[in-house]
This record gives structure tokens, C-alpha cells and sequence, in this order.
């Protein structure tokens, strides 16, 4: 038993690391333009904020769109745009542009559904103070919603993880393709339960230190 | 002062919604003026109208003689200021302290640090919350929730404070304490109040002058005195019987 960690500990090692980097960096960049996109399709909605029919429906037929293609064939036809990108069609930094566009689109309707949670008595109030709409998503929206959003954070991260396993197995590294190559195509399926093992660790911690900042944060339920 | 001139409100839904059908009233300043009358008569509807949440479908509103109903993009935004809200929901910013919330307007009117620091401590003292700046909404009981909506109205010094139905969901003794509060505002800083009630209790405690509103219209105006003492119209007697009856 100690001979197979020490053969297989650096390899589940890499593969740990090159996971984390790319749901990290994935994560990280779809927030960058879910966040915006998420935002703008709440506010131009009929009723919203700031009603704009043409780019709501623009951004939600291009929501849509994405998001119905599977990650799987959304990789593959990516694929040359993502060698272009970053360099190399191998390793971590190969997937993440894939990533990205998967994500962001999923993260702007997470982003939207929580604004709508939002009492719309409080846009009102801040309305009749002078807030213009700008000053209504920095100072109201989000800071209202940041444990909202802090909850939706993790289900992302976790989505990512299980994108990144899938994007792994085309090229791009981490536990994903450890989990095919070993468990897949060379039968040793210690090595796979092994992979999945260390997955089901991470989406946990996530989860759990993801729920408990929001308890931190959340000034409301208490 | 206000002049509202045959205000028209339509709702455009699957059906037409008629909710104000020509109101016409003058508001003096440093009147407390009631508007009561039973739930769908259109109260809501005219308050929204004057704080500028609503368009008027037809009408005029003039505050010192300026039409302020067909104000668009930032002077709207500017307008607003001089106008305080409150509702019966507080419609605080829940993630904020107290002193936060009654920053807030400043903080988007563009105030310094110093000036929010010394106005808030005045507002809180004003509304006797000052040992309360540091809590949560979360944390206060539903009249403590309103004096902080009320200090944070009152933040950028408005002309007029509206308030719809603001002790409604409040106890009796907790709604003569807002309403004392309210009074208190009236006389010491010279704002005009309108407020918006089903309860006659309200318009007898601190009303000078009354409209009842019946179906988008005013059934009847004048000075609360004469309208407690002698109602004229059908909607003014039910709503002073179930308030005698009560
Ligand atoms: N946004 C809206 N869309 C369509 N109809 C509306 C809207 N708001 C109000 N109405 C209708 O307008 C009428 C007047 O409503 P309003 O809210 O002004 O009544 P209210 O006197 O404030 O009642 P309550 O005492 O229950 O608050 C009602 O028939 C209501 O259904
Ligand atoms: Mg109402």
C-alpha cells in the first residue's frame, strides 16, 4: 500500500494542482463576465431598472445558445480558437478559454436569478432618495446580495470542477484525465477511485466553507 | 405647497386598471394631510404618483408651482430628494448597520465623511436611535425599523415627507409613538406630511386636514375636525364607523 502512494502520490499531486489552477482561473474569469452579464440582463428587463428590449434579448438569446450546446462538443469545437489563445492545445492553460465560455453564461442566469430575489420595495426606496441606476447595482443590488451570491459562487466553482474533469480528458491535464487514462484506459481503477476521491474532497471543502462565509456575511437572518 | 390637478392613473394589465380617476386637492405647507380610505381605492397608487415611482396617465403635480409629473432622467433623480419616503415595509438595506442605512442617501447625494458623520448622529438623535447606530435591521423590532426609515427619509432634507400606511403592520401603543415622532418633525422642522391610512385613529391623532378616497376619487376633503365631527360622503361614515366601532 505504501509502494503505490509513493508511486502515484506526485502524479495525483499534479493533477490536484492542475485542477485547482484551472477551476480557479475559470472560475475567476467567468466571474469577471458573468457578473457584468448577469447584472445587465436584470436591469434591461421589461419592468427592470433600466428596460432595454433590444439587449435583453440579444444577451439571453446568446445565454441560451451557449448553454444549451453540451460542454463535452463545446470543447472540441473550441478547440482552435483555444490554441490560438493560449498557446498549446495540451495542459491546464488549453481549457480554460472552453471553461470560460461554458461558465460565463451559466454564472450571468445565476447572478440574474439572485438579483431577482431582490425586495424590489428596496430598489424603490433607493429611488425615491435620488440613487440613479448605477448607483442602485453598486449600493443596493450587490451589496445586498453578495451572500447570495457568495452561495452561488460555490455551485459555479463545483460545476467548474466537474467541466474541468471533462475538459481533462481531451488534453487538458488534471484529475480528469488521470482519472480516464488510469482508470479508463490502463484498468488500474485504484488510481481512478483514487482521482474521484480527492474530487468529492474539494467540491466538500468548497461547499461547506463557501455555506459557512455566507452565514458570516449575511447580516439578514439573525 | 402641492397642487394635484385632475390626476388620471391607468394601468395598463390584460384589462385597463382605473386606480386614480381625477384628483384634484392643495396641500399648504406644514399641513399633515391624511389620505384614507379602504384597500384598492387607489391610496398607494396617488402616494406613488407623488414621490415620481409612477407616471401619471393624465394630470399634473406642482410643487411650488413647478410641474414636477413629467420630470425625466436626472432632473427626475434630482427631484427626488426633496421628496422623503416611507413605507409600511421600511424597505431597508438589510446588509447595512443603522448608521449605514441613514448614510446612505448622502452617501449617493456625494457627502463627505465629516458631514454624513455629523447629520447621521443628529438624525439618529432626532428619532431617538442613537444607541442603535452599530445594529442591523435584523436586530430591531418593526417601530425601531421605521424610525430608522424615517431618520434616512429625512437625510437630504426633503420639503414633504410621504408615507404610506407607516404604522400598519405596528401595535397601538408602538403606532403612537411613530406618529408622536411624525408630529414632532412636523413642528420642529416645518416638512410637510401626507399620510396614507385605513385607520381613522391615525387622521385623529395627527391629521389637520383629511381626504377620503373612495375608487380612485376623493369622496370628500377638508379639515380633519370637520370631517371627524360631520361626515358628508357614504365612504367617509363606514370608515369613521369601524373606527368608532373598533
Ligand atoms: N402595478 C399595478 N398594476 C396593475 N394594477 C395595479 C397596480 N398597482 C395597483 N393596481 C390596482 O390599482 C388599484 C388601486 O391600488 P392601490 O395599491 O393604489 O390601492 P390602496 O388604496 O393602496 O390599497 P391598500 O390599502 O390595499 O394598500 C387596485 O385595484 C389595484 O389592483
Ligand atoms: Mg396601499
Amino acid at each position: 500500500m505504501a509502494g503505490f502512494f509513493a508511486k502515484y502520490a506526485p502524479l495525483l499531486l499534479k493533477g490536484l494542482e492542475e485542477t485547482l489552477y484551472m477551476t480557479l482561473l475559470s472560475t475567476l474569469l467567468s466571474y469577471l463576465l458573468g457578473l457584468p452579464l448577469g447584472v445587465l440582463i436584470y436591469a434591461t428587463k421589461e419592468g427592470g431598472i433600466h428596460p432595454h428590449r433590444c439587449i435583453h434579448r440579444v444577451l439571453s438569446w446568446v445565454i441560451n445558445t451557449i448553454r444549451s450546446i453540451p460542454f463535452i462538443i463545446l470543447v472540441i469545437a473550441l478547440a482552435p480558437v483555444s490554441k490560438l489563445i493560449a498557446g498549446t492545445s495540451i495542459g491546464p492553460n488549453s481549457s480554460v478559454f472552453a471553461l470560460v465560455v461554458a461558465a460565463a453564461p451559466f454564472v450571468a442566469r445565476m447572478v440574474e436569478s439572485t438579483l431577482e430575489e431582490m425586495d424590489i420595495g428596496v430598489i424603490e426606496a433607493a429611488k425615491t432618495m435620488g440613487a440613479t441606476d448605477l448607483q442602485i447595482v453598486t449600493k443596493v443590488l450587490l451589496p445586498e446580495s453578495v451572500p447570495s451570491l457568495v452561495r452561488g459562487l460555490s455551485i459555479s466553482a463545483i460545476t467548474l470542477i466537474g467541466y474541468s474533469a471533462m475538459a481533462g480528458a481531451v488534453g487538458a491535464g488534471g484529475l480528469g484525465d488521470i482519472a480516464v487514462r488510469y482508470g479508463v484506459h490502463r484498468y488500474q481503477e485504484k488510481v481512478m477511485y483514487l482521482t474521484v476521491l480527492l474530487i468529492v474532497g474539494i467540491v466538500q471543502i468548497i461547499q461547506s466553507s463557501f455555506n459557512l462565509a455566507a452565514r458570516q456575511i449575511d447580516k439578514k437572518n439573525r | 405647497m402641492i397642487q394635484i390637478e385632475n390626476l388620471k392613473k391607468t394601468y395598463q394589465t390584460s384589462t385597463a386598471v382605473e386606480a386614480l380617476r381625477g384628483i384634484s386637492v392643495q396641500i399648504e405647507d406644514g399641513d399633515i394631510f391624511g389620505i384614507i380610505g379602504l384597500s384598492g381605492a387607489g391610496k398607494s397608487t396617488l402616494l406613488r404618483c407623488i414621490a415620481l415611482l409612477e407616471t401619471p396617465t393624465e394630470g399634473r403635480i406642482l410643487i411650488d408651482g413647478k410641474d414636477i409629473s413629467s420630470l425625466r432622467g436626472r432632473e427626475l433623480t434630482q427631484h427626488r430628494k426633496q421628496i422623503g419616503v416611507i413605507f409600511q415595509g421600511y424597505h431597508l438595506l438589510m446588509q447595512r448597520t443603522v448608521f449605514a442605512n441613514v448614510a446612505f442617501p448622502l452617501e449617493i447625494a456625494g457627502a463627505g465623511k465629516a458631514e454624513i458623520q455629523q447629520r447621521v448622529t443628529e438624525l439618529l438623535e432626532l428619532v431617538d436611535l442613537a444607541d442603535k447606530a452599530d445594529s442591523y435591521p435584523s436586530q430591531l423590532s418593526g417601530g425601531q425599523r421605521q424610525r430608522v426609515a424615517i431618520a434616512r427619509a429625512l437625510a437630504n432634507n426633503p420639503q414633504v415627507l410621504l408615507c404610506d400606511e407607516p404604522t400598519s403592520a405596528l401595535d397601538s401603543f408602538t403606532t403612537k409613538s411613530i406618529l408622536d415622532l411624525l408630529q414632532d418633525i412636523n413642528r420642529k422642522l416645518g416638512v410637510t406630511i401626507i399620510i396614507i391610512t385605513h385607520e381613522i385613529g391615525v387622521v385623529k391623532q395627527i391629521c389637520n386636514r383629511v381626504a377620503v378616497i373612495e375608487a380612485g376619487l376623493f369622496a370628500e376633503q377638508g379639515t380633519a375636525a370637520d370631517i371627524l365631527a360631520a361626515p358628508q360622503s357614504i365612504a367617509a361614515k363606514q370608515l369613521i364607523g369601524i373606527g368608532g366601532a373598533l
